[in-house]
């Protein structure tokens, strides 16, 4: 992702900026603003609220942490490490207790839960767990102390050794090996100098984690210009001068450094007082809390609003003023990351945001309670202050409630291909058993395995399977009625074949598919083959040169292609070359061409191919034999496994009624679809528990099969039924099938007057003829003949009668 | 009846009548998703239903509507849209797509209108581009890159749906059912037909595909739900602005609905006819009549429509022929009697008809030849006569065989209405065998 630059060639030194408050109780001096200055012209503003980035490896999830606090080290204190499991809470109770919990490890690059051997090494609470979470409670001494003792040069160096140059990165967290090394060394020696003490949320870390970050000290200046920056810090506004990161060092400056920094200190000082009154205030009582040990979080919360008023008033300012306040910096970019994440438009974001706010916060008052009095104190990490960190921002770390549920945010989709539009109200789930089985029972839902298809499935599997293994190609006829699996089958071979081969158990393969009935025109096979072969467009002609080549000659393509074709005989022509061509080339041995052919009849390579096309279909053939009672009632329990929602009468009903007509699955699964919808309908109770029974499906079955025509004959006007029984008349008389409408029209005529109708004027009878014609209930010649137009029965005369006859 | 009344306030009558016309007028003449469904409420609820979950729980579906002319497919599909596009949840959600068999001639052209009504990427304004087959390929693209959940289920009314069936191969049918029972983009697909045997027409493949639903309109109501019916649509409505005249003319439309020669009128409509449609012309012709000085509708004026909507249109051209060419269909009724339908020719007319001139020794009706063959072409043109084969150039008209396409009681009882009939023309029409 983004590399963050750093400046490491140039030399920087670091000072103090503002007046030290000094805590005598804890010996240590806070301050509100550091300054680093970069080389000779570049002066940089650290401040207390500002946010460092955290150098490290993993570029794509970049720390980001707050400045809590800026402090010199002036006592030494030796503290207790306990490392923690990642359930066990931070014991809160604990007054006055200067102990370091520990509960991730750092290794440059990501936090881990602390390893079984860190627990063992630390002692205190190996509860054994490897997940345990060290959380560390220091006393957050760390001087600044003008000498540099032995001691802290020795942790010095032993830092140095262990991040070796390339990490620039000194905040180690006490959980590594080397930090806690450090950290024991630290603890041991009584005059650790300065350590800083950043608290970063990370994505990995449960939220509440804290990292001490032991700044490493430089004593003397040559080590300062190898940089031992822990963070790096990047400024929250645009502000052009800050528009760099700077690196942070939390550093122990030489004796000699430190009256610099007062003067520089000095000099902000009456700017600082006045803007910052407020600001020093909220960081005692930091600081207070944490020695008290008591739960910060409570103390700190408020002081978070606070500053958060004042930073929105000076807002503004602090925009142009970069040096003005961190915290208001800090502000800033809250307001900022809160833009984005309106932005972003998802109503999510809102919500996000508002948890994740309070997930900081809460953060930010256990870091303090625990590492208390740490000098620069990396806070509030979600947001970060640079300008860069946007993007890393929207993508990574975070607090850990944020980013999980960001990601699936930039849902707009940039398809280039055609695409119906999405809904904009996502699709309702089944709610009731039936609703469920209605989702299962529809054609389109996929099942697991295909029932009843194992032998025809294993057949067709070996065939691919060997021709891909003996890089060969071959053809495979496959026929069936409509609704018996066919397409299915070979789709399912083919997923299982897709899956062999990504294991590598057979070589991998393309599979192309092509349906007879998507085409507009046979020679359209072409370019679709073409197309999905290659992505090419052209025209049949010219597809069917390219393809001819990749298929005939040599240089021949890598991986075995596997072609279906759906829907066979629409690819006839009367040349019959199309059909030609697709068996021709599987016969050249460069050309690895599988072709599996659907159709529906079974004789069809004799009935309407050449004898040279049939001979090179070959006889490889399979017929899928139409389902019968049992199969259809076993591919209807497992479509329904675990499922009450039929009687298992109603099962066999259905299936053994479907074999009996045609064997179509589809037909059988909208039959029970549809009785599913009777049932639903004909319960009014929502909650009686509701069962597909057999009077529910002879309903369906009623529906869907039942002949029309007697109920169309019933309902229609007295007129045309007196014409239908007028046909009847005159087909009688005349012993044939077939009448002219002049013959019926003057049977019509003498049936009304004796039935006591109103006499129908030709007009009208005509109107009614016309009428039965478009229903088809007759069939008649166009109207164009007028009189002599000649009409038959669609319907059986018995039919007729017997409908005629209520 | 209320004639009196309405001449004192006849200004006001002017403005309330063409009111009522054009409100009713609309109402007969526009298949306007407002008016009422009649003993469809079944078929209603299956097909709302359908919808329904196609728009909220992504299912395709396929149906069909059946049923004659004039049953009210349309007004069904349309309500259910109607009432559909009312929830709110569905109508942003929701596309359509409507093809008429009779527009929509070839599968070429309905694909462009689908592509063009659905606004896919190869769309500018009203223009689809790319061949046939691209077209085909991309809508299939289109449709298929949707899944149940995601994808803006598409309805696809498929008007006339028999017609569809006669494109090559049923390729669209095949397309549109194929997608409905895999899992793409969910559609319904609803067709609209009035052949009962359409699943006849369906190849077994798409045959297969499609659902098998079918939702049956048969115009099962009986008389007196007729009789209402013909109230109902003859109401004027509550929000009519003068609530006076309003009032009067769904009181005189109650005492319509109970007067007997009404009933008559509607029974013997109703006997013919069960279609709505048909009814509305009756009204229609009934709603004419009314004027000024007539505002409300009569039963006279009702027997007057039916008058005019029974009546035969070929004895209403035979009042129109002149005497020479009655006398033509006359010669040809006596041919019909004599050969026993037989086909004649102009020649044998023309015998017959020299005939009866001659018997007659009427100079009037003594015409030339080539005039007697005028008339004869004319009755041709009007087709009461028709040739037996395709006229070729080369034959003699004299001579070409022809058919009357008249029945003889047609022609007899045209005679007692026309017009000035000299009475030795009806006497020869009577009876063809006194002459000899």
């Amino acid at each position: 992702m983004v590399y963050y630059p750093t400046r490491l060639k140039t030399r920087q030194t670091y000072s103090w900026v503002g007046r030290p408050l000094l805590d005598r109780q804890l010996h240590h001096k806070t301050y509100t603003e550091m300054c680093v200055k970069i080389g000779d012209s570049t002066e940089i503003h650290v401040e207390v609220g500002q946010f460092v980035l955290i150098e490290g490896k993993d570029n794509e999830n970049p720390r980001v942490a707050k400045l809590v606090e800026l402090f010199e080290d002036v006592g030494k204190v030796t503290f207790p490490v306990v490392a923690l499991a990642p359930d066990e809470v931070v014991p809160t109770d604990l007054e006055n207790e200067k102990i370091f919990f520990v509960k991730l490890s750092w290794n440059k690059e990501k936090f881990r839960p602390l390893s079984p051997k860190l627990f063992a090494e630390l002692g205190k609470l190996p509860e054994g767990s490897s997940k345990c979470q060290k959380r560390v409670r220091t006393k957050p001494h760390c001087l600044e102390s003008p000498s540099c003792t032995p001691a802290e040069r020795v942790v010095t160096r032993i830092e140095s050794k262990h991040s070796a140059a390339k990490s620039r990165q000194t905040p180690t967290h006490p959980v590594t090996p080397r930090a806690r090394k450090r950290l024991e060394l630290g603890s041991k020696t009584p005059n650790t100098r300065m350590s800083q003490q950043t608290s970063c949320a990370s994505s990995g870390s449960l939220g509440v984690s804290k990292r001490k970050m032991a700044l490493s000290e430089i004593t003397s200046p040559s080590k300062r210009s190898q940089p031992d920056k822990l963070q790096t810090l990047s400024p929250v506004r645009k502000a052009p001068e800050k528009s760099g990161k700077i690196r942070l060092f939390g550093t122990k400056d030489d004796k000699k450094a430190l009256p610099e920094h007062h003067m520089i200190l000095r000099t902000r000082i009456s700017a600082l007082e006045t803007t910052e009154v407020s600001g020093d205030t909220t960081l005692n009582p930091v600081s207070g809390g944490w020695r008290s040990s008591e739960v910060p979080s409570i103390i700190l919360k408020p002081v978070i609003k606070k500053r958060g008023t004042k930073q929105q008033e000076s807002q503004n300012e602090a925009t142009s003023t970069p040096r003005r306040t961190c915290r208001k910096s800090s502000l800033l970019t809250l307001n900022r990351i809160r833009q984005q994440l309106r932005f972003l438009g998802n109503d999510k974001s809102d919500k996000e945001e508002e948890e994740f706010l309070p997930a900081a916060e809460i953060s930010d008052s256990s870091n303090e309670e625990e590492e208390a009095s740490t000098p620069p104190h990396p806070r509030r990490t979600p947001r970060s202050t640079s300008k860069n960190l946007h993007s890393s921002l929207k993508s990574s770390l975070q607090t850990p409630s944020k980013t999980p549920k960001k990601t699936p945010k930039p849902r707009t989709p940039r398809h280039a291909t055609p695409q119906i539009r999405s809904r904009k109200l996502a699709a309702r789930q089944p709610s009731s058993a039936l609703e469920e089985a209605r989702l299962r029972l529809h054609v389109s839902a996929v099942p697991e395995s295909l029932p009843c298809r194992e032998q025809e499935f294993q057949d067709i599997y070996n065939f691919v399977e060997s021709k891909l293994l003996d890089h060969t190609g071959g053809c495979m006829y496959i026929s069936g009625v409509p609704g018996t699996g066919k397409t299915a089958t070979v789709h399912e071979v083919i997923r299982c074949l897709q899956q062999a081969a990504q294991t590598r158990n057979v070589p991998s393969f393309r599979f192309i598919e092509v349906n007879g009935m998507k085409l507009t025109e046979p020679h359209q096979v072409y370019v679709q083959i073409l197309e999905k072969l290659t992505g090419q467009k052209a025209t049949a002609n010219h597809a069917a040169e390219i393809l001819a080549k990749r298929f005939r000659t040599q240089g021949s393509p890598q991986e075995t292609t596997v072609l279906l074709v759906d829907e066979l005989d629409l690819l006839w022509t009367h040349k019959q070359d199309v059909m030609y061509n697709l068996f021709d080339w599987p016969t050249h041995k460069e050309a690895r061409l599988v072709i599996l052919t659907i159709a529906n009849t079974m004789d069809l390579p004799e009935r309407i191919m050449m004898n040279r096309v049939s001979s090179r279909l070959g006889l490889t053939r399979m017929s899928f034999q139409p389902y019968t009672h049992s199969q259809l009632q076993q591919i209807l329990v497992s479509r329904l496994k675990h499922l009450k929602a039929f009687e298992d009468d109603a099962i066999q009903l259905v299936a053994r009624k479907v074999a009996a007509l045609s064997g179509d699955a589809r037909r059988c699964l909208d039959i029970c679809r549809r009785a599913t919808e009777i049932c639903e309908l004909s319960h009014q109770k929502p909650d009686a528990p509701r069962l597909v029974t057999i009077a529910h499906l002879m309903e369906a079955l009623d529906e869907m099969f039942s002949s029309s025509y007697i109920t169309a004959i019933k309902n229609c006007s007295m007129l045309e039924q007196s014409f239908l029984r007028a046909i009847l008349a005159e087909f009688r008389q005349s012993g044939l099938e077939e009448a002219t409408f002049h013959q019926i029209y003057s049977q019509h005529v003498t049936l009304c007057r004796m039935e006591g109708l109103p006499y129908p004027t030709m007009s009208e009878s005509m109107a009614v003829c016309s009428q039965l014609g478009s229903c088809r209930l007759l069939l008649v010649e166009p109207s164009r003949n007028d009189l002599l137009l000649r009409i038959r029965l669609n319907v059986n005369q018995d039919d007729v009668l017997y409908a005629l006859k209520e | 009846m209320s004639s009196r009344k309405s001449k004192s306030n006849n200004l006001i009558h002017v403005d309330c009548l063409s009111q009522v016309q054009r409100i009713l007028r609309e109402r007969f003449c526009h298949q306007s998703p407002h008016n009422n469904l009649y003993g469809v409420q079944v078929q209603y609820k299956h097909l709302i239903e359908l919808l329904k979950r196609t728009a909220i729980n992504g299912e395709s579906n396929s149906v069909l509507i059946i049923g004659p002319r004039g049953s009210g497919k349309t007004m069904l599909i349309n309500h259910a849209l109607k009432e559909l596009m009312e929830i709110e949840d569905v109508s942003e959600n929701i596309l359509h797509v409507h093809l008429n068999g009779l527009l929509q001639i070839n599968d070429k052209i309905a694909l462009k209108e689908i592509t063009r009504q659905l606004n896919l990427e190869n769309v500018v304004g009203d223009k689809v581009f790319g061949s046939f087959a691209e077209n085909l390929s991309f809508l299939l693209e289109a449709l298929k890159k949707g899944d149940r959940t995601s994808s803006c289920p598409v309805i696809f009314i498929l008007d006339e749906f028999d017609l569809f069936a006669h494109h090559k191969n049923q390729t669209l049918l095949y397309n549109l059912f194929d997608i409905s029972q895999s899992a793409q983009t969910p559609v319904a697909i609803v067709g609209l037909t009035c052949r009962l045997d359409i699943l006849e027409l369906l190849e077994k493949r798409v045959k297969s595909r499609f659902s098998h639903r079918q939702i049956h309109l048969m115009n099962s109501f009986g008389f007196p739900q007729y009789v209402k019916i013909f109230k109902e649509q003859l109401s004027l409505p509550a929000e009519f602005p003068e609530k006076l005249f309003a009032e009067k003319w769904n009181e005189n439309v109650q005492c319509l609905s109970e007067d007997r020669s009404v009933r008559e009128v509607l029974q013997k409509h109703f006997s013919v006819s069960k279609s709505l449609r048909s009814l509305h012309m009756l009204l229609m012709f009934a709603l004419n009549l009314v004027t000024a000085s007539h505002p409300f509708i009569s039963a006279t004026d009702l027997m007057e429509a039916n008058q005019l909507c029974s009546m035969d249109s070929k004895a209403n051209i035979v009042h129109g022929l002149s005497v020479l060419e009655i006398c033509l269909v006359i010669a040809m009724k006596h041919l019909n009697d004599i050969y026993e339908e037989e086909p004649f020719n102009f020649q044998m007319v023309y015998n017959e008809f020299q005939k009866f001139v001659q018997r007659k020794a009427h100079s009037v009706y003594n015409f030339e030849k080539p005039v007697v063959m005028k008339a004869f072409e004319h009755l041709q043109q009007l087709e009461l006569i028709k040739p037996m084969e395709r006229t070729s150039g080369n034959s003699q008209r004299e001579y070409q065989l022809m058919k009357l396409l008249l029945d003889n009681t047609q022609i007899m009882n045209a005679l007692q209405k026309y017009p000035n009939c000299p009475t030795d023309v009806r006497q020869w029409a009577a009876s063809s065998l006194s002459w000899f």
